[in-house]
């Protein structure tokens, strides 16, 4: 963890790498579902965006991540060869559940905006508002039975 | 300097300040509201963006302590298992409420004497009909007469909310084992209504409709009521009441959006910011004449009070069902409402169905609850959860006892440098066990059906979404804050108009009630106007 660079985000380009690495842990690109993982380009980018919000406790997971990684291998988490990744990211998710949380938290919450990710889960890519959404009437006669009941509040 | 005094200062511009404004206006007395917030852009609500879940989270959050705009006061509410929950700005809690918009029922206005618990009301269900109605009339209600869980009661709604595919799902569920369930009447417009359009399933109505159906008073009363010459004051965050010689309030300092402190003279003062928040500025409003706050002779104000304590309760179908389309509320359930000598506790609660979740929630509290995995194998159990889930809150009834307050906080205080309030409260020993029923009950009827996984929250940590009962109405001075038309026993040009002053919480949603009895104040100084000090 170096230098800082601010063009971008608040993060050092080392933690932007971090954070990337993590998110692809998180949610891998799956070539069965047709869908890109957390750390293609254009999600990624738009985590360290959202980053920016609690950018001291971003900073502080990814330490923390680092650190384990450090601990087992005297590497960065970055430089770790994928079957180290998985078993550092799962000790971070045992050694620092809160600080885990919140990276994964921040990862799906942009994962599940991409609009080739809502494609491939059958949803219309695009805000909610202003076209709404279709919602079924539904059959209105299951409440026949309960037409019939007697009343059943209480009288005073 | 302070400007000319004025006849009526409102505290608050949300649920209950609205209305209270709205009904007042036709006197022609010339009256302000001071409101900490702003006025809302719908077209920035989250749903106008992709980023809408997420944005639930930040700014849109549920909890000041989570979203810290300017407008905000911190709460520390760390002695509590419940937190609050609120939004400042004009409509106040309403931008985020569900619109779950239920009355109360004859029943909870007399516990006393017919569970003797508690306390009956000063006031009976009858006193309130007429302010209901008139409510009704200003914010819309969408629902279905008929329901046998209420007296009848044929005021004109618009068609109830779709059933969609969760709620014909869990109607079946309550018809095979041949429980209550109905339409929720909601707040929520489903033809276009009062200049408003109506619902168009966005599905996001916690974090502010932008189409406009749901019902939030910044486009339900308040532009009637600036329309009939009401002023509001937006920025203004009321460090104070004041009060003069003679005992009576004289009116408030306050801060406005520079920050400049300011003081506005009033013959009357109306608080309506929420259980909490008037408990805050009471408790802050000391003086030779009320060193423990203003109207708190009995050191009752902050006492009594009421969460509803919420238990979720959610099931995962193997069917498609609405995920995150449409509104959050469907049909409710009132089988367990009323009290069973056959259980363990007293009074009960409202089975209240959510539809479903967006994908951000979806994967979130599959995470959270182990359900979603890291790694290669999320995308599928990821699948086997999104648009599969639905279920219910129960909505519990709670006690009020005197020990569960706001307090003043010693240290924490808002950018103002005004004291912020904590939160004493416990769960009571009757909120666990209905709880429990609550869960047990609600997980039977996901099962009947056809729900595998089921997954609860008890009590729901984030849920104090209902703030009730810190300044009481009775009519003994010695056991409650204001009289029976929401009047301070002890200042008597000073009233309160939101859900301080329950006397009991029922178990259901309180804003109706809160806005009706707004209404019910209103019209009683209207009727005593000549007299309204005697």
């Amino acid at each position: 963890m170096s230098e800082r660079d601010d063009t971008e985000t608040d993060f050092t380009a080392a933690e932007r790498e971090t954070l990337g690495a993590i998110a692809g842990q998180v949610v891998p690109a799956s070539a069965g579902h047709g869908v890109p993982g957390a750390d293609d380009a254009l999600i990624r980018s738009d985590i360290l965006a959202t980053a920016r919000r609690q950018h001291a406790r971003v900073r502080d997971a990814l330490a923390k991540l680092d650190a384990l990684a450090r601990e087992e291998s005297e590497m960065d988490f970055t430089a770790l060869d994928p079957v180290a990744r998985e078993r550092v990211a799962g000790r971070f998710r045992e050694a620092h559940g809160p600080a885990a949380r919140l990276l994964a938290a921040l990862v799906v919450q942009c994962y599940y905006r991409d609009g080739r990710v809502m494609r491939s889960l059958g949803m219309a890519d695009r805000a909610p508002f202003p076209e709404g959404f279709e919602v079924p009437q539904g059959d209105w006669s299951l409440l026949d039975p309960v037409r019939a009941r007697p009343p059943l509040y209480r009288e005073t | 300097m302070s400007e000319q005094p004025i006849d009526v200062l409102i505290v608050g511009a949300g649920a209950s300040g609205a209305a209270v404004a709205w009904s007042l206006a036709e006197t022609k007395m010339r009256i302000v509201c001071l409101e900490q917030g702003g006025f809302m852009n719908s077209s920035q609500y989250p749903s106008a963006g992709r980023d809408w879940e997420a944005r639930g989270l930040s700014d849109y959050s549920i909890s000041p302590n989570v979203r810290q705009l300017p407008a905000d006061y911190p709460i520390n509410d760390s002695a509590s298992p419940i937190k609050v929950a609120n939004f400042n700005a004009v409509g106040g809690g309403t931008i985020l409420y569900a619109g779950h918009y239920p009355r109360f029922h004859p029943s909870d206005f007399k516990v006393k004497s017919l569970d003797g618990v508690a306390d009956d009301w000063p006031i009976e269900y009858g006193d309130l009909a007429p302010f209901y109605a008139e409510n009704d009339r200003m914010m819309g209600v969408a629902g279905l007469p008929g329901d046998p869980a209420y007296p009848p009661d044929n005021s004109e709604r618009m068609p109830p909310l779709p059933l969609g595919r969760a709620g014909e799902v869990l109607a079946r569920g309550f018809n095979k084992l041949g429980w209550h369930w109905w339409p929720s009447d909601t707040a929520i417009a489903t033809e276009d209504y009062d200049g408003r359009g109506k619902c168009i399933n966005l599905g996001a109505c916690t974090w502010g409709c932008a189409q406009g159906a749901k019902a939030s008073t910044d486009i339900t009363y308040w532009p009637h009521a600036m329309r009939a010459g009401v002023e509001l004051r937006t920025g203004c965050r009321v460090r104070e009441i004041t009060v003069g010689d003679d005992g009576m309030a004289s009116g408030a300092i306050y801060y406005d959006e520079d920050g400049v402190e300011r003081e506005v003279r009033a013959h009357v003062v109306i608080m309506a910011c929420n259980a909490v928040g008037t408990s805050r500025i009471l408790l802050n409003s000391t003086s030779a004449a009320f060193p423990d706050g203003l109207a708190n002779s009995t050191g009752l104000v902050g006492r009594n009070l009421m969460f509803h304590p919420y238990a979720l309760i959610q099931g995962v179908f193997e069917e498609e069902l609405d995920g995150h389309h449409g509104p959050h509320k469907i049909i409710r359930s009132q089988q367990f409402y009323e009290t069973d000598p056959e259980r363990d506790f007293v009074r009960g609660y409202t089975m209240e169905i959510q539809r479903g979740r967006g994908p951000v929630t979806t994967a979130l509290d599959g995470l959270h609850r182990g359900l979603i995995p890291w790694g290669a194998a999320h995308h599928d159990a990821f699948r086997t959860l999104y648009n599969r889930i639905t279920g219910m809150v129960a909505v519990c009834e709670d006690l009020p006892e005197e020990h569960n307050r706001v307090v003043l906080d010693p240290e924490l205080t808002d950018a103002d440098g005004i004291p912020s309030p904590r939160i004493d409260y416990t769960l009571s020993d009757n909120s666990r066990k209905m709880l429990d029923h609550a869960v047990a009950r609600a997980s039977e009827v996901l099962r009947a059906a056809g729900a595998g996984e089921i997954m609860t929250e008890s009590p729901i940590a984030r849920g104090g979404w209902h703030l009730m009962g810190t300044a009481r109405m009775g009519t003994d001075p010695a056991r409650s804050v204001v009289n029976e038309w929401g009047r301070s026993h002890d200042v008597r040009n000073l009233f309160v108009v939101d859900g301080s002053v329950f006397v009991t919480s029922a178990g259901v949603n309180p804003t109706r009630t809160i806005q009706a009895l707004a209404l019910y104040v209103a019209d009683q100084m209207k009727r005593r106007l000549a007299n309204l000090f005697d």
